[in-house]
């Protein structure tokens, strides 16, 4: 296989050369210097489908929308073991299941945000807590959000509240390249940040472009301009690809000397005298460069890019780049102006997360429209709202209601189905999660939500949130307090 | 209905700089109106003649000229007030050029934390383009509030219908007690607290003898002559001290403030003002809040509450929800309102606590109702006007019927159709991703011994891109593979490590 992809052959001399005697000098072992961290295991995506140890649950007689375009009257769902195993009208309750009368409530799919900094920029806010952005130099793509998270933010009870199950924590805007991304699962009680990870999410990266970090960087030796923040970027991608081929080329030669070092074995096991055949040094490792390894990730299409970006003019610029360069963009994150682009998203299949009526806080987010949502969605452009707040976070369904509202006022039909996929399923596939969550359906994970009402009304208050099948909140009897928030009890 | 709201659109450029007085009357009919909060009829009818509410309920009569509205099926309701507000004051937030009255700790000009003469008044732009799109979100005045530093200055009432002059002005003076005072001076709470009763006794020094003050005979004021000037209205009890404050025991300090100097306080912020609940009430304080607001975000006031607006109306405070000096967050307001709805403040109230509590707390006379002989500020909604389903049809300010039009409905317009495709440059082919093995190539097997060995010529790993694999400080190697492919080649140490 590895000749098949060869370009040039090497000259192979006809006899090999009597291996030289007497030499000492040992193997040299690249794994004793070899720095392994890059190379974390992935859990596969279906490890978030199985808790043997969640129970079994059954909600009955509710209104389930599942965010597949299929609404159940009256509806039952069972989840056992972590995952969804059966919904429908007509569903039998297995024996033995903890069954909770669904009815005049509204089943939907856990929230999904795309979106967040909870844990990276936690509450209180104080200097002390602020892990969210490494704002020493433009590009950071080695660090990681998943570092920087504490799971004991009061936050993330709160979000678990507002019924989201899952969130893409990011690393903020101050940079080009701000770092990793962390997809979570909210489950309050978690005490690291292994135990917050959504088993086997993909990893996503977070770019900047626009205002941030020129506002950052323009007297810190910059970029101070949008001329020269697309041109680090390529600058940081063209050394990324350097390095990528560098890496490549360390990997032949180690390949190649495993080969003559098993031959040389198998020479020494000849020889009578027993001594040891002077081996050939070892090619020496590229040193791992963390940021580099990131953006190769990019290259490689393994790393999700998630970019954050207002404008369309820099969207395109940042598609541009993308193509240039030879990666794709999953999604663009805030892009206030992506409706006026929007061919150009639906043609490149680029996901846009926004908000529902956010706008006009800096200049690059003054043409933001309510309608933005609507219009993306109408053009074939999978749409997320995203919070981008703690406090936004809670309430998601009712942002997607307002964004749907909006959508309706414009004559752009958006039905419910569609304003429950903008924070269910559309977020979930953003961040590669979507082919276990953000849909009712059997075989899914058992993110859930139970809704007093509609979650389109302002009046609704999610009641009991499941979080990989188990329970993670109960309206009836209140969030979990975070270490931080326990006190003397001893209230007003 | 759609025939009346299209008949709107086409008046509105003509009446919406009519004056008031010569304001053709408007008719409401046929729709839910909300004369005042807790009070409703069904099917009513509002009639607007000179800029007031000259007829409200089932059998008004509707005067020939009128233009009418159909009401059917609509929800109508005074229009919404912010008490505080950074509409027409913070046009966008990251730029100084369009952002007035926010103070760093210091005044720049005058090296101190008091603003006490600053006026919204003056600062307020009634081009601000936030100023149409809260108006499109059916707000019809805003109080615009400054902040910043331990003294901010003198709010003022707008309304939201283009005009550059207030309704009222001032109608408070803003102050910051807690960390948000305290970060003015050094980060002392104490010394906030203290330095405000000082400025409060000189304001009252000022006024028992401006005489003396002008010969220079009084004592050293750490205020400047304007300041103190300011600060009478708050002694005279006309317009109140609105304290930005949050924990616990900086409003029990604002407490005391208020009995020592008689002066009128209402609490902003107040993330912890549920704790307070009963002396609040006692002292007829009111509370301008955000019930979204439930974060431990502070750590001088962690003690959050989602129902605090729930908590604070049961004991018997008034509650103004409010957004806390948003601009392009100002249409929010009802949707703030319906989330204390949901948790346990009733529908009344809260529309209340985004009309008639506000315009009561700033001295609005005759706003914030639909009661005969009111100032015409309405709004006929969609719907119920907390739910997020809802928008504003028409909206009314001095009994003139006001555009909907704005920056966003124009973008909306403009971008309603896809441009043509030819006005985006198509960007190039993307190119094939740069090879990057994700794995090294195969590497040599780790048991030989039980692999027939390979034929001559191996396969040397070599990659489409990459230069020659072979590294450059070593010759290139002798034949790897073994002599003989026939001869079983005897077991080799196993390679002491593998790459992945």
């Amino acid at each position: 296989m590895v000749a098949a992809c060869g370009s040039r052959t090497v000259k192979v001399t006809a006899k090999p050369e009597e291996p030289k005697l007497d030499v000492t000098a040992p193997w040299i072992d690249p794994d004793t210097f070899w720095i392994r961290g890059t190379a974390v295991q992935q859990r596969p995506l279906s490890d978030a489908l199985v808790d043997t140890d969640a129970p079994v649950i059954a909600i009955r007689n509710a209104t389930i929308l599942t965010a597949t375009g299929k609404r159940i009257d009256n509806g039952t769902i069972v989840l056992e073991r972590g995952s969804i195993t059966a919904v429908g009208a007509d569903v039998a309750v297995p024996a033995g299941a903890t069954v909770i009368d669904g009815s005049g409530k509204f089943v939907t799919p856990g929230i999904i945000d795309a979106h967040s900094h909870m844990g990276v920029y936690p509450a209180p806010n104080a200097k002390a807590h602020g892990d969210g952005n490494e704002a020493v130099g433009p590009v950071t793509a080695h660090a990681r959000a998943e570092y920087g998270f504490w799971p004991q933010d009061p936050q993330l009870a709160r979000a678990v509240a507002g019924g989201v199950t899952a969130a893409l924590i990011l690393p903020g805007s101050a940079n080009l390249v701000g770092g990793r991304g962390f997809t979570v699962t909210l489950r309050p009680g978690t005490r690291t940040s292994a135990e917050a990870a959504f088993p086997g999410a993909p990893s996503t990266v977070k770019m900047a472009c626009g205002e941030n970090p020129k506002r950052v960087y323009g007297e810190k030796g910059g970029p101070q301009t949008r001329m020269a923040e697309y041109a680090a970027f390529r600058a940081a991608f063209s050394e990324a690809a350097a390095y990528a081929a560098k890496k490549s080329a360390y990997d032949n030669a180690w390949a190649l000397w495993q080969i003559k070092r098993t031959r040389a074995a198998q020479l020494e096991s000849k020889r009578k005298d027993g001594k040891r055949i002077a081996g050939e040094t070892a090619p020496e490792p590229v040193p791992v460069d963390l940021r580099y390894e990131t953006l190769a990730g990019v290259l490689r299409g393994d790393v999700l890019v998630q970019v954050h970006c207002y404008r369309a003019d820099e969207m395109a610029q940042m598609i541009a780049i993308a193509d240039e360069m030879g990666f794709r963009i999953r999604s663009f994150h805030h892009a206030l102006e992506a409706y006026k682009i929007r061919d150009l998203l639906a043609q490149k299949n680029i996901a846009i997360n926004t908000w529902a009526d956010w706008y006009g806080f800096k200049l690059e987010a003054y043409d933001g429209i309510p309608e933005n949502a609507a219009l993306l969605t109408q053009m074939g452009v999978r749409t997320t709202i995203h919070s981008d707040s703690a406090i936004g976070i809670q309430r998601l369904n009712q942002e997607a209601a307002k964004a749907q509202a909006a959508g309706n006022r414009a004559g752009i039909k958006i039905d419910d189905d569609t304003a429950l996929r903008w924070i269910t399923v559309n977020p979930a596939r953003v961040l590669g999660i979507d082919a276990v969550t953000g849909t009712l359906a059997p075989g899914k994970r058992a993110d859930v939500v139970m809704w007093s009402a509609s979650p389109l009304s302002v009046y609704t208050r999610a009641e009991i949130v499941i979080v990989g099948g188990r329970v993670a909140y109960e309206l009836a009897k209140g969030m979990r307090a975070s270490d931080y928030e326990l006190d003397d009890g001893r209230g007003p | 209905m759609k025939v009346a709201a299209v008949f709107v659109a086409l008046v509105v450029s003509v009446v919406a700089f009519a004056s008031v007085a010569h304001a053709q009357p408007v008719a409401i009919v046929g729709a839910k109106i909300h004369i005042k909060p807790g009070q409703v009829i069904e099917n009513g009818t509002l009639v607007i003649e000179r800029g007031r509410i000259t007829a409200v309920g089932a059998g008004a009569r509707v005067p020939g000229n009128a233009k009418t509205i159909d009401g059917t099926g609509k929800v109508v309701t005074a229009g919404l007030v912010d008490g505080f507000s950074g509409v027409g004051l913070v046009g966008i937030d990251l730029e100084p050029q369009v952002v007035d009255g926010r103070f760093g700790a210091m005044d720049t000009v005058h090296s101190d934390p008091v603003h006490a003469s600053y006026q919204a008044r003056d600062g307020f732009d009634a081009r601000d383009v936030n100023v149409a799109i809260a108006r499109a979100g059916g707000l019809t005045i805003v109080i615009a509030a400054p902040a910043g530093g331990l003294v901010a200055g003198q709010s003022a009432a707008f309304a939201l219908d283009g005009s550059a002059d207030p309704v009222r002005a001032p109608v408070a003076m803003h102050v910051a007690l807690g960390a948000s005072g305290a970060g003015a001076l050094g980060g002392s709470r104490g010394k906030s607290i203290e330095l405000l009763r000082e400025l409060l006794d000189d304001a009252r020094t000022f006024r028992r003898d401006r005489a003396a003050y002008e010969k220079n005979a009084k004592r050293r004021m750490i205020a400047d002559r304007l300041d103190l000037e300011a600060l009478q209205p708050v002694l005279a009890r006309t317009v109140p001290l609105v304290v930005d404050v949050n924990g616990e025991s900086d409003i029990r300090a604002a407490l005391r403030i208020a009995k020592q100097f008689n002066v009128r306080i209402a609490i902003a912020g107040g993330a912890e003002a549920w704790r307070v609940a009963k002396e609040l009430a006692a002292a007829r304080v009111p509370v301008l809040l955000d019930p979204t607001a439930n974060l431990p975000s502070a750590l001088d006031a962690s003690e959050v509450s989602d129902e605090a607006a729930t908590i604070l109306n049961k004991a018997g405070v008034q509650v103004a929800i409010s957004t806390l000096g948003a601009s392009w967050g100002a249409r929010t307001l009802r949707q703030l309102a319906g989330n204390a709805v949901a948790r346990g403040l009733p529908w009344d109230k809260a529309l209340a606590s985004i009309t008639t509590v506000p315009a009561t707390l700033y001295g609005l006379k005759g706003r914030g109702t639909l009661e005969r002989g009111a100032v015409a500020d309405v709004v006929v909604w969609s719907g119920d006007p907390l739910e997020l389903s809802t928008a504003a049809d028409a909206v009314i300010i001095a009994g003139v019927v006001q555009s909907l039009d704005n920056h966003q409905t124009k973008l909306l317009q403009r971008y309603r159709r896809v441009p043509p495709a030819t006005a985006i440059s198509p960007s190039p082919a993307p190119r094939t991703p740069a090879p990057a093995p994700s794995k090294p190539p195969a590497p040599a097997p780790s048991a030989p011994s039980t692999t027939p060995a390979p034929a001559p010529k191996p396969p040397v790993p070599a990659p489409t891109t990459t230069p020659v694999p072979a590294p450059t400080t070593a010759p290139v190697p002798t034949s790897p593979t073994p002599a003989s492919p026939t001869t079983p080649t005897p077991p080799a140490p196993p390679p002491p490590g593998t790459k992945p």
